[in-house]
């Protein structure tokens, strides 16, 4: 099963044509992914060659799920076009748009979850300033490595990209039914709650790692749903308890600001709602394995 | 990026939020020219990003130019919460009445944007809201809708303004609202608003908060930018493109991704409990690519930090495979020595992930005497909090 995203998924990529696109449109391919096509208003009609595969360059989204049927887009759209290319695809109601782009303005992620509002939230928006989501063995859309690990039955929701690798990594041999990287940026369109009710439902799903880190309430309305909601095992991390207040930690959105945001708030919350947390990335993957391995 | 009151009251200005006539001046002397253009009497206040500067002594009322030499020469270079004052605005004085609040932020919680209006302005709102919370109108804005003459009145209407100051107030909020949306801010707040005894509405006081990520149309935020309080190794960084922030610590980070380096210097401030409270001197994401260059750079920054005892490289391999960054920090360290800046503090890199085993192996044929390779994140937080610790 996985949530968001499997083998069935049919993949476009906006930007595909520039050199981050073609890069990880490559590896993606190489992962299994179906990517059906390319989106260029500049390339319409040409198609790339990825070691044998070609790709169609579409003129449109909704040009491109038409001709292809798409209902996935990754966006890696430079940041001052990121809305435009959010918005022509929440116009093109596809259901899961992954935006990649990193440094996308506050005002502009705010407006283009304001329009998927307005129409009704047909699009799931997942980012941005995330490395996308991967179910292993089916379908990959984005830049998570696909050989970190295998199938499995756990299921990851994280604000960070490289923690969620490294936590890919260290339960490499149970595997994972989908990781999702929602963003560390403040204003973000799936949220560790969509993730958590994803995995619930998801019958492949029996453990749920769940990575936050400084910055918003995001931890603390998790833990409540979580209290409330989820009857699965959650394993929780969460990194930044060492920041200082006012700075920004590499994460547009991770920032302690007064007494608001801080990792040891997230921290209690989360215990609080009988959420295991770890000290450490290991300590937290050594949770996940206890509970699994019983 | 927050600025500077003399700052927010420039785009308040820009935009047509009424304020007073004020200059900045960072010489005791330069103060009385400003005064006599202001017609005698001033407002000096230090211009400090800190909160609680009038308790501190930070604004004081000059009489005429001379009282306002002493003044601006009384609070420059004071020390107000560990922020020593470099500037004093001198602004014209008002006649206050009352003092009222107003502010446009970003909600991140609900994913919107926020008008929070207020009667009783003049102190610090996270007062009010905790202790009058009914005092404080909380009104969401829609990002694409904006502030509109409709929505400006619910606000003043909500915040329970007195009937005759709702146009000068929706006025107020209508180009406050410009200056949110077209500076790229993530908060502007005037407090206090104040109604003088004529029964005009002025910006007496701002704060604004800037978004980086707009730094691209917004080419005019960087000449806000204010370089002399920038710790010289966060400049630096800054210049190489590094994502940098200066800690208090003793042991070097450096890491690929923000969460992870976050989390390495957590797991770094743990072992450091052990050993004499070390701590981690430096927060530093190279990204994911981690190339030589990259990785040099980085190796430079914190090498050239005094605080500095060890070196934690913490990487994890995805997309780039270990094996290159293994080859990035033996080409790095070699740039430096190739550069005369010999490497005499010691590394422990831990490196994991993708072709891990090829990229310890090429870190152990190196055999560079300061290096060590400690293979998973705890043990090498430890090793590199011991070092830092025999120093």
């Amino acid at each position: 099963m996985a949530i968001f995203l499997t083998k069935d998924s049919k993949v476009i990529v906006q930007g595909m044509t520039g050199s981050t696109g073609m890069k990880h449109t490559k590896l993606m391919l190489a992962d299994g992914t179906n990517i059906v096509g390319g989106v260029n208003p500049r390339k319409a009609g040409t198609s790339v060659d990825f070691d044998g595969t070609d790709v169609p360059v579409f003129g449109t989204v909704a040009e491109a799920i038409e001709k292809t049927g798409a209902n996935v887009s990754v966006l890696f759209v430079p940041p001052a076009f990121a809305k435009a290319a959010v918005i022509e695809a929440i116009d093109a109601e596809i259901p899961l748009a992954v935006v990649i782009t990193e440094g996308i303005a506050v005002h502009d992620s705010a407006a283009f979850w304001a329009y998927a509002k307005s129409k009704g939230n047909k699009t799931r928006i997942i980012g941005p300033n995330c490395p996308g989501l991967i179910t292993p063995g089916q379908s990959n859309a984005g830049i998570i490595p696909g050989d970190i690990t295998k199938p499995g039955r756990i299921g990851l929701v994280s604000k960070s990209g490289t923690l969620t690798y490294q936590m890919m990594y260290e339960l490499r041999d149970i595997g994972f039914s989908s990781a999702v990287g929602i963003g560390g940026d403040p204003v973000i369109g799936t949220t560790h709650i969509d993730a958590l009710a994803a995995f619930e439902a998801d019958p492949d799903t029996d453990l749920i790692v769940m990575i936050g880190e400084i910055g918003g309430d995001a931890e603390e309305r998790a833990a409540d749903f979580i209290a409330k909601n989820v009857t699965k095992p959650v394993v929780g991390y969460v990194a930044g308890f060492t920041a200082p207040e006012g700075k920004t930690m590499g994460h547009a959105g991770a920032i302690v600001s007064g007494s608001s945001g801080t990792a040891q708030a997230k921290k209690e919350a989360l215990e609080a709602a009988g959420v295991k947390v770890g000290k450490t990335p290991s300590e937290t993957a050594r949770l996940a394995r206890a509970i699994l391995e019983g | 990026m927050d600025l500077f009151e003399y700052q927010a009251r420039d785009l308040f200005a820009k935009h047509g939020v009424p304020v007073l006539a004020g200059e900045v001046i960072d010489t005791p002397e330069a103060a009385r020219e400003v005064a006599e253009r202001l017609g005698g009497r001033a407002v000096v206040k230090a211009q400090v990003k800190v909160g609680g500067r009038g308790k501190a002594g930070g604004v004081k009322l000059a009489s005429d130019p001379a009282d306002a030499v002493a003044k601006a020469g009384a609070i420059l270079g004071m020390d107000i919460k560990g922020h020593t004052v470099h500037k004093v605005m001198l602004a014209e004085t008002a006649d206050i009445a009352e003092e009222y609040y107003v502010s446009f932020l970003l909600d991140r919680t609900n994913r919107t944007f926020l008008a929070m209006a207020s009667v009783e302005g003049g102190v610090e709102i996270e007062v009010v809201a905790e202790e009058n919370p009914d005092a404080l109108a909380k009104i969401p804005v829609d990002a694409i809708e904006g502030v509109t003459e409709a929505k400006a009145r619910e606000i003043v209407e909500a915040a329970k303004f007195a009937p005759e100051l709702h146009d000068q107030i929706v006025d107020v909020l209508k180009t406050l609202w410009k200056v949110f949306i077209e500076e790229d801010a993530l908060l502007v707040e005037v407090n206090p608003l104040v109604k003088t005894g004529d029964g005009k509405v002025i910006a007496l006081d701002g704060k604004v908060s800037l978004d980086e990520n707009a730094e691209f149309r917004q080419p005019e935020h960087e000449a806000l930018v204010d370089h002399a309080a920038a710790n010289p190794l966060e400049a630096a960084a800054k210049a190489k493109n590094l994502n940098y922030v200066k800690l208090d610590g003793e042991v070097g980070i450096i890491g690929n991704g923000a969460g992870l380096v976050m989390s390495t210097l957590d797991v770094v401030a743990y072992a450091g409990e052990e050993h004499g409270g070390v701590k981690p001197a430096n927060f530093l994401d190279i990204g994911g690519g981690a190339s030589a260059q990259v990785m040099a750079n980085g190796l430079e920054i914190i090498l050239g930090d005094p605080d500095v005892k060890s070196v934690f490289v913490n990487v994890f391999g995805g997309i780039t495979a270990c094996d290159e960054v293994a080859n990035g920090i033996v080409q790095a360290l070699q740039l430096l020595e190739d550069k005369g800046e010999a490497v005499t503090k010691p590394l422990v890199v831990r490196l994991d992930g993708n072709n891990a085993e090829l990229g310890r192996k090429i870190l152990s044929d190196a055999n560079h005497p300061l290096v060590q390779r400690v293979d998973t994140m705890d043990g090498a937080a430890d090793k590199a909090a011991e070092l830092a610790a025999a120093k």
